[in-house]
This record gives structure tokens, sequence and C-alpha cells, in this order.
């Protein structure tokens, strides 16, 4: 028949594309959870040898384990936080009519063109640095103290610095959204006395939440694996005070070159990440159902 | 009550003035329908009504009560759009129930009402759906339960029935009216359908280009027309509209004759014509007839059995009873 001979060659001709991705993704993968059963530093070539759970036991039992992830909670959570509701309040401007509305919207999307690398430098040692920075300066013309913020708040820092790279995806996402809600449902709320206040949380908000869930599962994929913002600021310190995950596998495996035990923490961040999506799946899937 | 009068109101977007000055009173218990071809402005006005857009000058009147400057809530006025504008993501009764949440009536008493509305709408089974799981028809009912529960001063139709099919479009049309028997509450409807018009109202108000050309009952408007215009937008065929010699022998400008006030024969009659197109109805038939020395087709309604052909000769005969002259500036002549 033409439909089965059809399907035969259209497995066929899909198959290359699919193995080829299977195995990008399957090696590595592989690889990584072979390296976490050996011994295996880089200082020591040559003394490769199977060690069970070991790699294992000393990544979580090292006390920056904790506190890595802590750190990727507080990251993960607070930019999620303030994405959502900066984007909210952003979407909500920018869905007036206004003057030069096109260059608004061009320059409210421009942080998401910026490097992570370049946008950490940036903030670091032109807006937040104590000394040179724009804020110091502030501070200093009015008589404060000026305040160091990677000294005194880093993770609020850092979290400050995600979130202005990721406040610009949220806020197009929801602006979108917002632009497809029917004004007449709008106007109907208004007739019926709802007030500004009402119609936001009773009519939007009800619209955006398909929206607001995309946002949240999109980023959490991203924020879980936020590095190099961390590596150019900070450090991961003071102490472990910005060490994330990622960054204890990058301190394990590069910084002390033992790929066993950063590729013990690889494996353990696959888990929780998908432990993290799960969860969120279950949580606002139904959601994306309704 | 429900009395609504306007004075001197306009309104312009920039440059395009969308309503001419214009005084239109609505009397209390009156269904008034505003009826109109596309861009005319009648749902302009219709949203002036509602608040939903700001009078550039005028004063509108709510029950003697200045109401130009309230805003939509405050007019005790209740609309029900054209694309139904149910909330979607709530059940039934909470969309009915929504004006009295927002108005923060206590639980019992907003049940009460919602339950009253669902019963007069026939929508008692209903109720913990959401609007998605709703035909056409019962989304229209919907958003005429939550215009009801509020027992506004006046319930303002925006095109209600044009997203409906055509036979539930009657029944609904017959529902709307038997509700305002029953609630002899003003109801004010924009539509574009002259069917509904004629169907509905106590009062036609017929606009174009943001004027008003016509105010009356539905049979006033269909007997005395008073400008051209009105005479060929009200009646369905059309009213067949003669300029040149034919209205120079009346002495008018124009002369128009409605379909069924001219009669059609074999044998002999004022205008001789060679029939043209013709549609069976079963009831009625209506023959466009190209009649010597007219340059457009006159067209005549008679009954189901009579029976003429594509080029029969035909001759016809206007009632000249039923002759509606008009000047040159298209306005009626006595």
């Amino acid at each position: 028949m033409a439909t089965q001979h059809s399907r035969t060659a259209a497995r066929l001709m899909i198959s290359p594309a699919v193995i080829l991705l299977l195995a990008w993704m399957i090696v590595p993968l592989a690889l990584t959870i072979y390296f976490s059963f050996l011994r295996y530093n880089l200082l020591m070539p040559g003394t490769e040898a199977w060690t069970g759970w070991t790699n294992y036991y000393y990544f979580v039992t090292d006390p920056s384990f904790t506190d890595a992830i802590w750190n990727t909670l507080a990251l993960v959570g607070g930019v999620l936080i303030i994405t959502v509701g900066g984007g909210t309040l952003f979407a909500l401007l920018l869905d007036r009519p206004m003057w030069g509305q096109g260059i608004v919207r061009i320059l409210v999307i421009a942080p998401f063109f910026v490097m992570p690398t370049v946008s950490g430098l940036v903030w670091k040692n032109m807006f937040m640095n104590p000394v040179n920075g724009i804020f110091g300066h502030i501070a200093t013309s009015f008589g404060f103290e000026p305040f160091d913020f990677f000294g005194q708040a880093p993770m609020a820092s850092i979290i400050w610095i995600v979130s202005w790279q990721w406040l610009p995806f949220a806020t197009l996402i929801l602006l979108t959204a917002l632009q497809s809600l029917d004004s007449e449902q709008l106007e109907a709320a208004e007739m019926d006395g709802a007030s500004w206040l009402n119609r936001f949380w009773f009519i939007m908000l009800p619209h955006l939440a398909r929206a607001i869930t995309v946002v949240i599962l999109i980023q959490t994929i991203f924020l879980l694996s936020i590095f190099a913002e961390i590596l150019v600021t900070t450090n991961g310190g003071p102490g472990t005070a910005t060490t994330n995950l990622t960054y204890l596998i990058y301190v394990q495996s590069l910084l002390q070159y033992d790929v066993g035990a950063g590729s013990a923490g690889g494996v353990i961040a696959i888990i929780l990440a998908n432990i993290v999506a799960i969860f969120l799946m279950r949580m606002i899937g139904k959601n994306l159902d309704a | 009550m429900g009395r609504i009068t306007l004075e001197q109101v306009t309104k312009s977007f920039g440059e395009v003035d969308v309503i001419r000055p214009l005084d239109l009173s609505i009397e209390d218990g009156e269904f008034v329908v505003f009826v109109g071809p596309s861009g005319c402005g009648k749902s302009t006005l219709l949203r002036l009504i509602a608040g939903l857009e700001d009078v550039s000058s005028g004063r509108i009147e709510i029950d003697g009560q200045d109401a130009t400057e309230l805003p939509p809530a405050k007019r005790g006025l209740a609309m029900v759009f054209q694309s139904y504008a149910l909330y979607p993501h709530m059940s039934v009764r909470k969309n009915i129930a929504f004006p009295l949440r927002m108005a923060k009536m206590d639980k019992a008493e907003q049940d009460r009402k919602v339950e009253q509305a669902a019963a007069v709408l026939n929508l008692g089974d209903y109720l913990d759906r959401r609007p998605g799981q709703l035909s056409g028809g019962q989304r229209q009912r919907v958003a005429i339960g939550r215009a009801i529960v509020r027992e506004p001063a006046a319930f303002l139709f925006d095109e209600p029935l044009s997203n409906l099919d055509a036979a539930l479009r009657v029944g609904m049309r017959l529902e709307i009216s038997e509700l305002h028997k029953r609630l002899t509450t003003t109801m004010v409807y924009v539509t574009h359908d002259q069917v509904e018009a004629m169907t509905m109202a106590d009062k036609i108000v017929v606009l174009r280009a943001g004027n008003i050309e016509q105010v009356g009952s539905p049979l006033d408007l269909y007997r005395r027309p008073l400008n051209e215009f009105v005479a060929g937008f009200i009646g369905s065929p059309k009213m067949n509209l003669l300029k040149g010699a034919e209205a120079a022998k009346d002495n008018a400008a124009t002369i128009g004759i409605r379909p069924e006030h001219i009669g059609i024969s074999s044998d002999g009659g004022e205008w001789a014509g060679k029939v043209g197109v013709s549609e069976h109805l079963g009831s009625d038939t209506f023959f466009h007839v190209h009649c010597d020395g007219m340059a457009e087709p006159i067209t005549v309604r008679s009954g189901g059995e009579v029976d003429f052909h594509r080029g029969d000769q035909v001759y016809l005969t206007p009632d000249p009873a039923q002759l509606h002259r008009f000047d040159d500036k298209g306005l009626r002549i006595e």
C-alpha cells in the first residue's frame, strides 16, 4: 500500500537525523556516567581505577554541596520572581498605546542580546563597583558610604544581573499574551463594574496564566545552569556564597582537576534538573492542558 | 427606569467625524434598534451611550441625570457584545455572578439571582460548564444572563446575533423580543440586519455616515421613508428607484415603488419589458424585469404560482397610490 510504503520511507529518511541526535546526547551522557565511577584526576594520569560510589560520596558530603544546592534554588527562585513580576508590569506598560512604541519595545528587548559575560562585567565594573561604579558615585555624591555589592550582598547582586538579562524574555512573551486578550472581555468587565485591579486579577491574570507557565518552565531550565555571570563577577565567592551547582562542578573538575568527582556532580545535576522538570510539569502542566 | 437622551452628541477619531451632531431620545421601556450600513457609526453610538468611548461634545442623560462624564460601571447599563465577551476561565455560574461579585453582594443573594436568571434563560443545566463547552446560542444566553442579573436601567446589544447561524438567529430573535416583553426594560439594539430591525423594534433609528436619516416605527419607515436612502435601505428586496423620464412624469427627481406594489401580466400594462432572472422562493417569486428605456432592471414580487421564463415579454403596472416621490436632494415629496 502507498501509505505503508510512504511511512517506511519517511522513517528511513528521518533516521539519520534521529540517530545523530541520539548519539549526540547518549555518548557524552554515557561518558559522564562512566567517569563518575572512576578515580580520575588530571594531575595523576595513568592511575584511573574503578572506585564505585566514592566520587558520589565525597561530592555529596562536601560542605559546599549543600551551599550550592541552596544557592541554586535562591538564584532560580529569585530571578523567576523578579522576571515574572517585572515582566508582567512591563508588558502592561508596553501594551498601552504611546509615542515611540516601536523604539521603546526594541530598547526593552535589548538586554537579551547582550552576552552573559559582557553583561556580568559591565554590571560588575561600571555599576556595582564601589570605587568606579555609578552606584558608588551616586552614593558618594549624596554623602553616603558606597555599598560594596559583591562583598556585602553577592547573591542578590548576581540575581539582579541575571534578572536584568531575562526580564526582556518574560516581558516579550507576556506582552504577546496580553495583546491576544479580547478587548471586549475587558470592556465587558468594565461595564460589570470591575475596577482596574479587579480586571487585572480576574481577567488579565488568568489569561496570562499559560504564558507565565511557559516563562517559568523555559527560564528554570536555563537558570539552573547559570555559570558565566558567576565566573566573571564573584568566582563563586566570597567563600561559597555564590557557588551554584554548575559552578561547583566546574571547581571540582577544572580547578581541582578531579574529573571523577566533577562527573559525579554532573550526574547529580542531571537528576536534580529532571526532578525539578517533572515537578514543574506536574504542578503547572494542568495549566497547559486547559 | 431607562430614559436615555442624547443632545448634540458628536464623536470624532482624529480628523474623522464618526458621529455628527445628533439628538435622540429613547423612552423608558422602548426597544430601539440602530440600523445602517457598515461604518455608519451605529456601534460607536452604542459605545458612547455605554460610556466605553468619550463623546467629543454634547450631552448624554440617563433617567434625567447627566451621564456624559460617568464611567461605564456607574451608568447602570448592561451590554451584550458581538463576541459575547464571556470570561473563558470562569464557569457559567461565575460569569453570570461576576457583576454581582464586583458589586460586593453577599453570596446567598448572588446565588439566588444567578438561579433566577438561569431559569429565565434555560441555562440551569449548564451552570457549572465553561463557556468553551457551550454552543453559540448558549453562550449568547449566558451573555444575556450576565446582563440581566444587574437589573440595569437599559440593555445595550451590539450585533449580538451576527455570529449565529441563520436558524439559531431566528430563535434568539424571538427570545430577545420575548425577554423584552417580560422585563419591560429599555433595550437598545445595534444591527445591520434589517429583518432584525423590522421584527424586533418599537422604534428604528436609521443611521448613515454618522447622521440620523430617520426615526420611526418599523411600518412608518416602510410606508413613509423620509428620503431616498431610507427608502432603499428598508425593505427586502430593495425598493425600485427610477430616475429620468419616468420620474419627471410624476414631477419628481426620483420615484420609488416597492416590488410588491407592481402588477405583472402578459397582456398589457404601463411598462413593457423582458423577464431576466427570476428567483423562486416557493411562496413568492421575484422577477427582475428589463424594461424598455430604463437602465436598471425592475424587481417585481408576485405569487409563487405565477410562472414566467427568461426572455418572456411582460407588462408591469405600478400602483399609483403606493408611489414614493423624491426631489433632487433625495427628500420625500408629499
